[in-house]
Parts: C-alpha cells; sequence; structure tokens
C-alpha cells in the first residue's frame, strides 16, 4: 500500500544494484563460490517462506523442513522413477504441489490450537517424514540417500542463475504480498485475532492462504534444489538441524521483513563456509552470532538499519 | 431521549451462555433501537464481557437469540457479524506497530478477499477523513507506539468507525482518560448516536456512563437487576445492595485502639506507570500492627497495582515503609520474608500438587515442629483443608482454592496478610465460610489485614477502615459505616 507506494525509490535501486552484481559475480568468482551461493539462494526462499508464516500470519512452523522435505522429496522419487519419460519441470510442478498440500494439512491444527501446541505439532510433522523417509527406503533411498538420474543441469554458472533468478523472483512476490492489502490483514490476524476478526476479517482463510503461499514457495525451492545437488537426504532436507538453520536465517535477518529473512540465510551460509577451517569451532562461533543478535538486536540485522535511520 | 423510533437494530432474546457448570449470563433479554446509547453495567464477573463476547461472535450463546436488523447472528463467526454491521470499540488494542497510524485505519477500510492485493483509490481519502473526524489528524504519520493513550483509544474509535456499523460496542469507554479526554470521547461516542447507530457502552459502574446513556442495564451473576434511566437505576433497592453492601458484620476498631505508635505500613504518594497508563497516582494509605484496612474499588482502579508495589513486584515512586523501614530496592522474596505476604486475585496454587504440599511449600522455612504447630492451627481455622489434604489443589472447587491461597500464605507467618480479590466468583455459602475465618483472624492474632474488594459487603464486614480507590487516586478514607452516607455517589 502507501509505504510502497511513497518510497519505491531507495529499496528498488537497492536491489537491482545488487542483483547486478550478482548476475555479474560468475564472470568473477570460482565454481566453488557460486556452488555455495546457489545452495544459499535456495535456503534463502526457505526462510522468506518461513517468515511469512511467522512474521505476518504469527504461527510459528518449528518444522519449515515439513514442507521443504515433501517438495524435495517428491520431485525427487518422481524423477527416479520416471526418469526419461516425465519432464523434470512437471517433477518440480509435482513436489511444490505436494509441498501445498502438506501446508494445508500442517494448517489445520494451527486453526484449531493456540500458542506452544502448535509448534509441537510441526515438529512431530517433521519427525513423522524422516521417519517416512526411512521406512520407505525401497522408494526413498532411505538414510543413503536418493540418487537422482537427472539434474537440471551440470554448469554451475546455470545452475547459479537459475537459483538467483528464482530468489528473486520469489522476493519480489513474497515481499510485494507483505506489503500489499492482504500482507495488512494478515498481520493483523497474526497481531491480534480478536480484533482482526471483530473489524469483518476471516482470520481462518487469510493465516490458511499464508500456509499455502509459504508451502509453495517452500517446496518449490526443495524441488529445485534437489535437481540442483542431484541427490535427496534426510540431512539436507528434511533433519530437524536444517529447518533450525532456517528459522535462525529468518530472526537473524528480521522478523517481519521477508527480505532479511533472505539476507540472513546468506550471511549464516557464508559465515559457516568462511570459518570452517576452525572445525567445530565454526559452528559454535554461527550460533553465539546468531544468539546475540537475538539478544541484542531482536529485530535482526533489517532492525539495526532501521533503529540506526532512526524511527 | 433521542428520536429513537421503528424496530430494534439489536434484539437479544433469552441469551445464556454457559461455561462447562458456570453459568455466566442467564436469559438475558434487552433490545436497541437506532440513534439510542444503552449502558450496559455490572461489577467484575457480572456477566456483562460474555454478553458483549456472545454477542460479537467470539463465543456463541450456548441458547437464546441475538437478532442484528430482524437478522438471527447468535453462532455466526465473529467476521461475518463484523460484516454485518456490528463495530467494537476494544479496551486494550495492539495496532500494528510497523505501519503508521493512517495504515492502521485504512485495514479497517480492506476487504475480506484474497485477489485484491492494493486496496481501492479512495481507502486513503477515506482513511484521512475519518482520521480528522476522531481527531487523528495531526498524528496520522506516526507509529502508534509514540502516541499518547488517549490517542490509542481516538485509534479504536477510528476503526470502529471505518466499520460504519449499525450497532457499536464499546468497551469501557473512560477506562485511563482524564476529565477533558472523556468529554472528548463522549462527543465522539454521540456523534455515533446522532447518525442512527445503536450504541452499547459496557461498564463497570453507572456513574462513568450516566451522563451519556438513555437507558442502563444493570447485571448481576449473569442476570438482569434492573434497567431504565440512569438515576431510577442507582436508586433501585436491588443495585444499591450489590454495589453498597447490607448490613455490617463485626463493629470496626477505632484507630487509637491499635497499640503501635505509628503505623507499621506506611505508604506515601505513590505513582506507578505502566508505559503511558498512570496506574497509582500520590496514593498514600497506612496500615496498624492487627488492624484490617479495606481497599475498595472496582476492577482497574488500581488495586492490585497497589499490592504488587507494596509486595516490591512493580517498580514505584514515592515511599513504602515497613515497620520504619523503607522498603524500595528490596526484592520480593526479601519482603515476604519481612513479614508481608501476598495472596494474589489468581491465587497462585500449585495445581498438580496436593493441598498438604501447597501449605508445606508456604511454610517450608519454618522449623518442623512450629510448621506441625501452624497447619494444625490452619486445619481449625479451615477444617476442609484437612479432608482435603492428599487431593491435587487442581481438583478443589474455587472456594475451597482461595481457602487453600489464604492457608499457605498463611503458613508464612506474615505480620501482615494482602488479600487481592479473594471473593472473586465466589458463591455465597463459601464467602460465609471465608467470613468466618477473617473474624477468627482479626479476634484471635493480631496480624494485620490489607484486603482489596469489589464486593463492598465482603469489604465493609472485615474492615476497621476503609479506603476508596477510583482510577488510580484513592478518593475517601473513613470508617466503614460512613461508607453508604459519603462514598457511596463515587461508586455505584
Amino acid at each position: 500500500m502507501s509505504v510502497a507506494r511513497r518510497r519505491p525509490g531507495r529499496l528498488a535501486v537497492a536491489a537491482l544494484v545488487a542483483l547486478a552484481t550478482a548476475a555479474c559475480l560468475p564472470f568473477a568468482a570460482s565454481g566453488y563460490v557460486l556452488g555455495l551461493l546457489t545452495v544459499a539462494f535456495y535456503t534463502a526462499v526457505f526462510a522468506m517462506a518461513w517468515d511469512l508464516l511467522f512474521g505476518f500470519a504469527g504461527e510459528v512452523n518449528f518444522g519449515p523442513t515439513f514442507l521443504i522435505g515433501l517438495g524435495a522429496y517428491t520431485a525427487g522419487i518422481l524423477d527416479a522413477r520416471f526418469s526419461p519419460d516425465l519432464p523434470i519441470i512437471v517433477c518440480v510442478a509435482a513436489g511444490a504441489a505436494a509441498a501445498v498440500v502438506g501446508g494445508v494439512l500442517l494448517a489445520l491444527p494451527a486453526l484449531r490450537v493456540r500458542g506452544p501446541y502448535f509448534g509441537l505439532t510441526t515438529l512431530v510433522a517433521v519427525l513423522m517424514l524422516q521417519n517416512l523417509v526411512v521406512v520407505f527406503a525401497d522408494l526413498t533411498g532411505g538414510e543413503i540417500g536418493l540418487a537422482m538420474p537427472d539434474v537440471i543441469t551440470a554448469n554451475a554458472r546455470g545452475n547459479y542463475w537459475l537459483a538467483l533468478g528464482f530468489m528473486a523472483t520469489s522476493a519480489a512476490i513474497l515481499y510485494g504480498l507483505s506489503r500489499s492489502a492482504i500482507g495488512l490483514v494478515l498481520q493483523a490476524s497474526g497481531q491480534d485475532p480478536l480484533q482482526a476478526g471483530a473489524l469483518g476479517f476471516n482470520v481462518a482463510k487469510h493465516k490458511l492462504f499464508a500456509f499455502v503461499v509459504s508451502a509453495f514457495f517452500s517446496g518449490l525451492a526443495g524441488a529445485l534444489m534437489v535437481f540442483y545437488m542431484g541427490t535427496a537426504s534426510v540431512g539436507t532436507f528434511v533433519d530437524i538441524s536444517v529447518g533450525v538453520q532456517v528459522i535462525i536465517a529468518a530472526v537473524l535477518g528480521g522478523r517481519r521483513t521477508v527480505l532479511g529473512a533472505g539476507i540472513g540465510a546468506i550471511f549464516l551460509i557464508g559465515m559457516g563456509e568462511l570459518l570452517r577451517p576452525l572445525g567445530e569451532l565454526a559452528t559454535l562461533i554461527v550460533s553465539l552470532v546468531a544468539l546475540a543478535v537475538v539478544l541484542f538486536f531482536p529485530d535482526g540485522f533489517i532492525g539495526m538499519l532501521r533503529g540506526r535511520a532512526g524511527r | 431521549m433521542s428520536a429513537a423510533g421503528g424496530a430494534p437494530v439489536l434484539e437479544v432474546r433469552n441469551l445464556t451462555k454457559r461455561f462447562g457448570g458456570l453459568v455466566a449470563v442467564k436469559d438475558l433479554s434487552f433490545s436497541i433501537r437506532r440513534g439510542e446509547i444503552l449502558g450496559l453495567i455490572g461489577p467484575n464477573g457480572s456477566g456483562k464481557s460474555t454478553a458483549m463476547n456472545a454477542i460479537l461472535g467470539v463465543h456463541p450463546p450456548t441458547s437464546g437469540s441475538v437478532r442484528l436488523e430482524g437478522a438471527e447472528i447468535a453462532g455466526l463467526p465473529s467476521h461475518r457479524i463484523a460484516r454485518m454491521g456490528v463495530g467494537i470499540v476494544f479496551q486494550h488494542s495492539r495496532p500494528l506497530a510497523r505501519q503508521t497510524v493512517l495504515e492502521n485505519i485504512q485495514v479497517a477500510l480492506l476487504p475480506d478477499r484474497l485477489t485484491r492485493l492494493v486496496a481501492g483509490e479512495d481507502v486513503e481519502a477515506r482513511a484521512r477523513s475519518i482520521a480528522e473526524r476522531v481527531g487523528l489528524a495531526a498524528v496520522v504519520d506516526r507509529r502508534p507506539a509514540t502516541l499518547p493513550f488517549a490517542d490509542l483509544r481516538r485509534l479504536e474509535l477510528a476503526k470502529a468507525i471505518a466499520r460504519r456499523p449499525r450497532l457499536v460496542l464499546v468497551d469501557e469507554p473512560f477506562a485511563g482518560l482524564t476529565a477533558s479526554e472523556v468529554a472528548a470521547f463522549s462527543a465522539l461516542i454521540r456523534a455515533f448516536r446522532d447518525e442512527g447507530c445503536a450504541v452499547l457502552l459496557v461498564d463497570h459502574n453507572v456513574k462513568g456512563v450516566s451522563a451519556l446513556v438513555d437507558r442502563v442495564l444493570a447485571m448481576y451473576l449473569g442476570e438482569r437487576i434492573a434497567e431504565g434511566p440512569a438515576a431510577d437505576v442507582m436508586r433501585d433497592e436491588t443495585v444499591r445492595r450489590v454495589y453498597l453492601g447490607g448490613p455490617l458484620g463485626a463493629p470496626a476498631r477505632p484507630e487509637s485502639t491499635f497499640a503501635d505508635r505509628d503505623a507499621a505500613l506506611r505508604v506515601e504518594g505513590l505513582d506507578v506507570s505502566y508505559g503511558k497508563a498512570r496506574a497509582l497516582q500520590g496514593v498514600s494509605l497506612h496500615v496498624h500492627q492487627g488492624e484490617f484496612v479495606s481497599v475498595v474499588g472496582l476492577n482497574g482502579a488500581g488495586k492490585t497495582t497497589l499490592f504488587n508495589a507494596v509486595s516490591g513486584l512493580v517498580p514505584y515512586t514515592g515511599s513504602i515503609r515497613w515497620r520504619g523501614v523503607a522498603l524500595a530496592g528490596r526484592s520480593g522474596a526479601q519482603i515476604a520474608r519481612g513479614g508481608i505476604v501476598q495472596c494474589p486475585e489468581s491465587r497462585e496454587l500449585f495445581g498438580d500438587m496436593t493441598v498438604l504440599e501447597n501449605l508445606e511449600l508456604g511454610g517450608h522455612a519454618l522449623p518442623d515442629a512450629e510448621r506441625t504447630e501452624r497447619l494444625a492451627w490452619l486445619h481449625g481455622l479451615f477444617p476442609i483443608l484437612r479432608s482435603r489434604g492428599t487431593q491435587t489443589a487442581r481438583t478443589l472447587s474455587g472456594g475451597e482454592q482461595q481457602m487453600l491461597a489464604i492457608a499457605r500464605a498463611l503458613m508464612m507467618k506474615p505480620r501482615l496478610l494482602i488479600l487481592d480479590e479473594p471473593t472473586l466468583g465466589l458463591a455465597p455459602v463459601i464467602l460465609e465460610t471465608l467470613s468466618q475465618a477473617l473474624e477468627r483472624l482479626r479476634s484471635s492474632t493480631d496480624i494485620a489485614v490489607l484486603l482489596g474488594e469489589q464486593n463492598v459487603t465482603f469489604a465493609l464486614s472485615h474492615a476497621d477502615r476503609v479506603y476508596v480507590l477510583d482510577h488510580a487516586r484513592i478518593v475517601w478514607e473513613g470508617r466503614p459505616d460512613r461508607f453508604e452516607a459519603e462514598a457511596a455517589g463515587a461508586y455505584i
């Protein structure tokens, strides 16, 4: 609404500059850096989709990997089973669709139970998915992982540009949505459902919508990433620790900002890699930085910038 | 009073709402016409909020009918009811903190559709005109967090206006406002009436809304007890009994009979603020050792805040002295060990522990022999607790839980016992038992009691002196037998 209308300039210019710089990077950077950033871009979409649910609809989903994993495994299994006959794009679309179905299922308890109980159901959902993957090992590759016959492209630059373009498109849609009339109603529903209802808004409908959108982007990103990786494994797509990283990224970047979540994800993956020579210590340092930001700047990176600019 | 004609806008018939075994609203019927303001009043727990929530669709009624201009709305979800023309001005709100005042008003103007990404062109213009009408024009570009309390309430009003309701409910219209703000708000609420809205004001007492309402309906224990013009309701026998209580219990003891020369507890010039709202302003009171002092005040008057300040649970300015020593800077635990023990309104029992375990925890600092002795004394005071000893606290009735909470506080051997609303939600039979226990404390020990109550009958029966707390200030102090003659006007 009017916020976007009032200051379209600065943000749009900054975004375009960042995007142009990132698009030119493959001509300067090594394949290793490109590979790292490709993963970071997909993770950024996970975090942004999560922020739409938490920051706007007010629902704490402790299991973002339930949606991501559904997308990744659906796409992966379809490709592994029907490889040459089924086009990759159909597998990816099926992955996104499966995640949307999962998102609706996840939303049902959220619209019924309040507070910590919803968070618990999302955790249970992840554990269930993890168990299903292990139990149906014939189909899913189980704990070893699922090797896929196809990738979208083996070219590092191609993969990088695809991930960048996908992230930029997702960011534009999710950010635009958060700033739209719907985003405003969503925020009102998340903060004070009683009042949102009294103002004539169907809170359940709006929250369900947020779940569907969040699930769609999580699943789509998961499906695309699986075709980049060439394998699907519980450790990369489903494990609770992956979900925790997504949540930390979103909180680190700044809750209720969408874009902050993306920046947080890229920062987190970049930091983890830079500190890799330190071994186990790296995880500890990243965790401490995240803890410090959450404690002292609860509004994250974006909040720090905003605070400096004056409220 | 005003031109009120035609069929009623709101018609409530035989409305009943049960929560489990509790009947919160019983067979309530009333109606409001176009251009009429009805005041719905009742003390805490009388069922007025439940009635309001039933109309709004927050909690659907158990039975009965609610009609809005002839259409049945009972049981519909709240957003449907809102879309049909019912607006609410909440007492507390959480506006969107990152959006401006103008955007917060715009939210109320948006359609309930997922297909409209961009608000209509006229939305901003309409939001501006509403902001102007409620007096927010100068602050439309500011964020809610930077606004004073009265402006936040104006924002709530603006959102209700934006919905163009045919029926507006206003919850505690003047809570926390200054006299001049009250005048401005009254004018805004009258504007609803002049536009042909039906208005329902929900408040604790008649006094606050009497200048504004055409009619008042008084509730008590879920039922209507009186209805009519404000002046008639204030004179009504039943209403006076509910608010002012009946004949007094044991006679009050004059201050001079207490042995201590200076009062044991002395509070002077106490100020407490919660953000922008002032919860206590310049409150001074004292309690002698052995004296029973009641602080009477309606919900939100500041009783709990006063007790929490004395117990060291909220920061304050001013002075609180206990036996000559200032309490400022001491922790709640230190103050409790020093002899001031509070029994809070919420009781705070350990629900999964047994009655006996709750009591023993209260006396864990005592030597074994003393604890046993104390326990025996408390079982004498509240015999029911002995037979319930092995039952978990959660399974006790409301009255038994209250007795356990008081008994646990007494296990700590307080010199001053603070009781915050002990009678809240209790049946009359239980009140009798509680009364007897307090009388025994009063006649057989030199413990001092500071009792906070809305139930005036109970408060006056167990007081040597009474303070009336109203909107953060002490407005009256005196002997209980002078209360009805001198303070009643400020209370009903």
